[in-house]
C-alpha cells in the first residue's frame, strides 16, 4: 500500500529533475531544505531521522541532490523526504515536505482491535513493516 | 574586439547566429567590462575570450541538435602575487553564469582552512559543506598547494583533495573549480597530484604587470576613490613604480594599492598639519608630489628590513 503523506504523494513519484525544481523553489523562497529518512511509515511518526544538517546557506538545489544521492546509497530501501523549513519570524515551521524515495515494497497497515470494558472497542493502525526489527524491514 | 575571435571559430556558417547570441547573452558586456576595467593581462583576456567563444559555440550546437558535451571548465590560475587572479575569478563566475553554464553565478572563495579539518573525520564533512555551498557557482581555492603537505603523511589535506577530485569529476555540471596560486608552487602541487592536472582543462598564467600598466592601475584605483594626481605627483608615482619593482615583497597591483593607501594617509596628514583654512573638494582629492615622495621606497627600501633591499 502506497503511503500518502506530505505534498505530491498522490502523484506518481517525482523524477530527480522535478525534485530539483521543487527544491530550488524552496531555496528561492529562503527556506532551509534538509533530508530525513525513516523505516517506520506510520502517519503519526512525525520525527524522522535527519540526514545531515538543514542546509541554510546553499543557493543551489544541486547541493541537496548531492546529499540525496548519498542518502539513497545508504538508505535507498527506506522512506526519504525533503523538508523545507521557513525560519522567518512568525512561521518558524516546515513549509513544505514531500517524499522523494520509497522502499520497493510497501506492505501497508493492519487494523488492530482492542476489546475494552462494556463491549467498547479501540482501533489502531500498525504498519506491517515494523513487525520486523529495525534494520531488516524492507530487506 | 572580441567579435573577431568569435567569428573566427570553425562554424563560420553560423556566424550571424553566434554574433546575435553573443550580443543577447550579455557576454559582450562582460568582455567589454573586462577590457575596460582590467589593465594589461592580454593572455588572460585572450583565454577568457576563447573560452567564451567555445561556450557560445557549444550552446549553438546544442540548439541545433548537434552532438555536444559540457566542456570541462575547471581552471587553474597561476601568477605572482597581485596579478588579479581573484578579480578575474569573480568575472569568470559572472561570465559563466551569463552563458548559462552555472546556474547561480556566485563565487565561493576558500583557502586550506575552510576545507581541511582539525581532527580525524572532520575534513570530509567540512569539504562537502563548502562544495555544496559552491554548487551552482564557482569554487575558488586560493593558494591551493597548501592542501597538499608532503612533509606530513598524516595531513588531512589529502582527504580534502580526494573529495574535491571526486566532486570535480562527478558533478561537473554543478560547479566550476578554480585553483589559484604562485606558478612554481602550483607546478609542484600538480606534479604530486596528477589527478588534478588531468581534471583541469584550462591553465591560465597571469603575467606580471609592466611599469606602465601598474601606473594605469594606480590611476584607475584613485579614480574609483575620487582622488586625482597632480602632474608632479604622477611623475613621482612613475618613478615609484620603477623603484618599487626592484625591492623586496613586490606584489604588483597589491603593492600599488598599499602605496596609494599610504599616500592618502600622508595627504590627510599634510592637509591637517598645513591648517590652511577652508578646503574645497579639489584640495581634498588632490594627491601631491610630497605625499608620494615621502615613501621610504625612494630612500632605498623598507626601513625595518635588516638586510638591504634586493
Amino acid at each position: 500500500m502506497r503511503i500518502t503523506q506530505g505534498a505530491f504523494s498522490f502523484l506518481p513519484d517525482l523524477t530527480d529533475e522535478q525534485i530539483t525544481k521543487q527544491v530550488q523553489y524552496c531555496i528561492d523562497n529562503g527556506w532551509a531544505v534538509s533530508l530525513e529518512f525513516t523505516d517506520d511509515p506510520h502517519p503519526r511518526n512525525t520525527y524522522w531521522e535527519m540526514w545531515g544538517h538543514p542546509m541554510f546557506d546553499n543557493p543551489d538545489a544541486a547541493a541537496l541532490m548531492y546529499e540525496l544521492a548519498e542518502c539513497r546509497k545508504v538508505y535507498g530501501d527506506q522512506y526519504i523526504r525533503v523538508v523545507a523549513f521557513d525560519a522567518t519570524h512568525g512561521w518558524e515551521s516546515v513549509r513544505l515536505s514531500f517524499i522523494v524515495n520509497r522502499p520497493k515494497e510497501e506492505p501497508g497497515f493492519r487494523l488492530a482491535r482492542q476489546e475494552m470494558d462494556g463491549r467498547n472497542q479501540r482501533y489502531t493502525t500498525i504498519s506491517y513493516a515494523v513487525d520486523k526489527p529495525a534494520g531488516s524491514r524492507y530487506a | 574586439m572580441s567579435d573577431v575571435s568569435t567569428e573566427d571559430r570553425p562554424e563560420t556558417a553560423q556566424a550571424v547566429d553566434l554574433h546575435k547570441e553573443f550580443e543577447s547573452s550579455g557576454v559582450k558586456a562582460v568582455l567589454e567590462d573586462l577590457d575596460a576595467t582590467l589593465i594589461g593581462l592580454a593572455p588572460v583576456k585572450q583565454r577568457i575570450r576563447e573560452t567564451a567563444a567555445l561556450l557560445l559555440v557549444e550552446r549553438a550546437r546544442k540548439q541545433m541538435g548537434l552532438a555536444h558535451e559540457t566542456p570541462t571548465l575547471h581552471m587553474s590560475f597561476t601568477g605572482n602575487p597581485g596579478t588579479g587572479k581573484t578579480t578575474v575569478a569573480l568575472r569568470m563566475a559572472d561570465l559563466l553564469h551569463r552563458l548559462g553554464y552555472i546556474r547561480k553565478g556566485h563565487l565561493v572563495s576558500v583557502t586550506r582552512d575552510d576545507l581541511v579539518g582539525q581532527y580525524i573525520g572532520h575534513t570530509a564533512p567540512k569539504t562537502k559543506e563548502i562544495l555544496k555551498k559552491a554548487m551552482g557557482g564557482v569554487l575558488f581555492i586560493d593558494e591551493a598547494y597548501y592542501l597538499y603537505r608532503p612533509e606530513n603523511e598524516r595531513d588531512y589535506g589529502q582527504e580534502a583533495i580526494e573529495i574535491l577530485l571526486q566532486v570535480m569529476e562527478n558533478n561537473r555540471d554543478d560547479l566550476v573549480v578554480i585553483l589559484a596560486g604562485y606558478g612554481d608552487r602550483m607546478e609542484k602541487f600538480f606534479e604530486s597530484n596528477p589527478g588534478f592536472r588531468s581534471r583541469i582543462a584550462h591553465h591560465i598564467d597571469f603575467p606580471d604587470y609592466s611599469d606602465d600598466e601598474l601606473f594605469h592601475i594606480a590611476e584607475l584605483m584613485l579614480r574609483d576613490l575620487n582622488y586625482t594626481l597632480t602632474p608632479a605627483a604622477a611623475t613621482a608615482l612613475k618613478e615609484y613604480v620603477a623603484l618599487r619593482r626592484r625591492q623586496r615583497h613586490f606584489a604588483n597591483a597589491r603593492s600599488m594599492r598599499n602605496a596609494l593607501d599610504r599616500a592618502r594617509l600622508r595627504q590627510a596628514n599634510r592637509l591637517f598639519q598645513a591648517n590652511a583654512g577652508p578646503l574645497d573638494a579639489e584640495a581634498l582629492s588632490a594627491i601631491d608630489e610630497p605625499d608620494i615622495r615621502a615613501s621610504r621606497v625612494f630612500r632605498g627600501g623598507l626601513d625595518s628590513d635588516p638586510e638591504p633591499a634586493a
